[in-house]
């Protein structure tokens, strides 16, 4: 069997495997799989407005598996989207409140803002890593709890006068739209999903068509054969890491101006950083992969929010489920192992 | 109040906080000295956490005041299974470690929670009566000044985990077990040419790390939160991933860092309280774990470099 036959069947018995597990789970706990699995599918897809909300779920995630992805390709492993994405969330806010600007400009400037914080952001791992070797893993992991304090300190005392979360954005800045929403029977769904398939693209065009893409490819596969062909790899690594977090920055920007419309204090992170982790695993760091990945895990975590209503099974049983789907995708060398035994048995 | 007033306060409130704290950050010292990275020390906490209680409000009745030493137990058990779980993924099917890792945390949240609603059909579990309490050690406590400053309203935990870090101390160091796995997590090869069973040393690391990690969670859960929830557990993990690596990956210096960490949280919470602290804003002492722990791994305050191997899987025949 060919490579990318392996690659596509891989991510697909991952998520069956992911499935069949949380199914095991229901029945020995008691619960009615059939009616936990017809409601998940009602409230991700039954009416039109549940619909609207996994696009609208699914757009920071389409952004915080790019960011991830991105990061991947050029070898670097980028587990600080949840702290880029909450300063862009913040930076997107503040441009949102404290900004007077025409309609349409508000809102591109808010979202610049938010991709630029976060390339700010995550600049502090990418420098750290090109000029002292330092792993971005765990200077990432160290930066979303710095990022989490920083900003509810922020929000706290800069934004709002000791309350717990800023003033709505201005009308202007805002990503909602009445259009999508009355074409949606009032879900929350906002233009944000039109800038996470520009930044799909922007991703594709940049990896494959440009000598900069190329050139951050190759440092990722290898760095001493980069440096040389001449290649400055300190200043690929760090462009890297920036690029990346501004898709997380972007990811940040589709809550704070979209979905909320403001920015809270919050106790934890949003999630949305360690999905784009198993966004991009599954999706396989490809373009088609991580719209794919991410509509699949957006409508899981929309529809299981039906499921404690329509099913009385608790809506976690999802975060087990896409946990388990992570798993097998990482221990996807025992599916290769596996495919390929049964593929020589077909053989003799 | 007066400087010794302030210690009085002070230093009990870092021990209890650096317990659960030293507890993860010697786990993951034995997992990442054998090579393998633990991200999961977060989830291993949680899964900690929530055995730990549930197994308290179900037998406090029995077991009466032994209940947290046996939960403490329970937890730890609990916490060695999860590992298993990140063993087998990435010493055997040589996952990505880190990937794993965040698959651990993931499941165990949303395990952890999927069972509280199953077992007590609500989103938090009730508040346990029997948790670890505060006590004057006997003895100890009688000494002058120092028995009222470092003995005194205090908790049992605390101790066992300081006694604790330095036997993982001598584990480590000063026996063969100790130099077989940081063998196994400097030179895998060179270990396994000496007949070292590397997959056999790395998945002992990584179950002692659940293990350590899941008394970690079950002593913060019961001398901290007394429940559980979706935010008991909320960094407690990566704290300690922290101190671990602001300790240099040896277990003294992870229980310092702990120490020092736990005294940084404890003083975000009561500093508002204490004069000259109440004026600081609390952010700086809430973010000082992690910024600290980027200097020292960027050679600022002394390199922190860890295990040669770590985070590479072993496969037999390699170069």
């Amino acid at each position: 069997m060919s490579n990318r036959v392996k690659n596509i069947i891989v991510p697909i018995m991952a998520v069956i495997l992911g499935m069949l597990v949380g199914t095991i789970i229901m029945i020995v706990t008691g619960y009615d799989a059939l009616a936990a699995f017809t409601a998940l599918w009602n409230g991700a897809f039954g009416e039109i407005y549940y619909t609207g909300e996994v696009i609208r779920q699914v757009t920071p995630l389409i952004l915080a598996g790019l960011s991830v992805a991105f990061a991947f390709r050029t070898g670097l492993f980028n587990i600080g989207v949840e702290g880029q994405l909450i300063v862009g969330w913040l930076a997107a806010v503040w441009v949102g409140v404290s900004f007077e600007l025409p309609a349409v400009i508000h809102t591109l400037v808010a979202v610049i803002a938010a991709g630029v914080a976060g390339a700010l952001w995550a600049f502090i791992p990418g420098l750290l890593k090109a000029k002292f070797r330092v792993h971005e893993v765990i200077v990432t992991i160290m930066l979303n709890y710095t990022a989490l304090h920083v900003t509810n300190y922020i929000i706290r005392s800069v934004l709002s006068e000791k309350s717990d979360r800023t003033e709505m954005i201005k009308e202007t800045a805002t990503l909602r739209s009445s259009f999508l929403e009355g074409l949606t029977d009032y879900s929350r769904l906002h233009w944000g999903i039109v800038i996470a398939l520009i930044a799909v693209f922007i991703m594709w065009f940049l990896l494959e068509k440009t000598t900069r893409g190329y050139e951050l490819r190759s440092v990722g596969f290898n760095q001493h054969a980069s440096h040389y062909a001449g290649m400055n790899v300190d200043k690929n690594i760090i462009l890297s890491m920036v690029i990346s977090g501004a898709f997380a920055g972007l990811a940040g920007a589709m809550e704070g101006l979209g979905t909320f419309g403001y920015a809270s204090i919050k106790g934890g992170f949003t999630g949305v950083g360690f999905d784009g982790i198993a966004v991009a695993l599954l999706g396989g760091n490809g373009p088609i992969g991580v719209i794919l990945a991410a509509l699949l895990f957006g409508a899981l975590k929309v529809g299981a929010l039906n499921m404690p209503l329509e099913a009385g099974v608790p809506n976690e049983l999802v975060d087990i489920i896409i946990a388990l789907i992570v798993f097998f995708v990482a221990a996807s060398y025992m599916i290769r192992l596996f495919i390929d035994r049964i593929s020589k048995k077909g053989v003799k | 109040m007066g400087f010794m007033d302030i210690l009085y306060i002070v230093i009990p409130s870092t021990l209890l906080w650096a317990a659960p704290l030293i507890f993860t950050a010697l786990g993951g010292n034995f997992s990442e000295r054998s090579g393998i990275v633990n991200i999961g020390l977060e989830g291993l906490m949680v899964i900690g956490a929530f055995s730990a209680i549930v197994f308290n409000l179900a037998f406090d009745q029995t077991l009466g005041n032994l209940t947290p030493w046996v939960s403490l137990l329970v937890a730890m058990v609990v916490g060695a299974l999860l590992s298993v779980l990140h063993a087998v993924a990435s010493i055997t099917f040589r996952a990505d470690q880190t990937v794993s890792g965040v698959a651990i945390n993931l499941l165990a949240v949303g395990a952890a929670l999927f069972l509280v609603k199953l077992f007590y059909g609500k989103g938090q579990t009730d508040i346990i009566q029997k948790g670890f309490s505060k006590i004057d050690i006997p003895v100890l406590s009688d000494i002058p000044v120092l028995g009222k400053l470092f003995f005194s309203n205090t908790y049992y935990t605390s101790y066992v985990a300081i006694i604790v870090a330095f036997i993982a101390w001598f584990v480590m160091f000063k026996t063969p077990f100790g130099l077989r796995l940081r063998a196994v997590g400097e030179h895998p090869m060179a270990a396994d040419t000496m007949g070292i069973n590397v997959t056999k040393m790395r998945y002992i690391g990584v179950i002692i790390s659940g293990a350590l990690g899941g008394i970690g969670g079950g002593i913060y859960a019961q001398s901290i939160s007394s429940d559980f929830s979706h935010a008991t557990i909320s960094g407690q993990g990566f704290m300690a991933l922290a101190a671990l690596i602001f300790g240099k990956w040896h277990p003294l210096g992870a229980m310092g860092a702990a120490l020092f960490f736990g005294f940084a949280q404890s003083l975000s919470i009561i500093g508002s309280s204490l004069p000259l602290l109440e004026n600081i804003p609390n952010v700086y002492l809430l973010i000082a774990p992690y910024i600290l722990t980027i200097l020292a791994l960027t050679g600022f305050i002394g390199r922190a470099e860890g295990p040669k191997a770590l985070g590479t899987p072993y496969i037999k025949g390699n170069r």
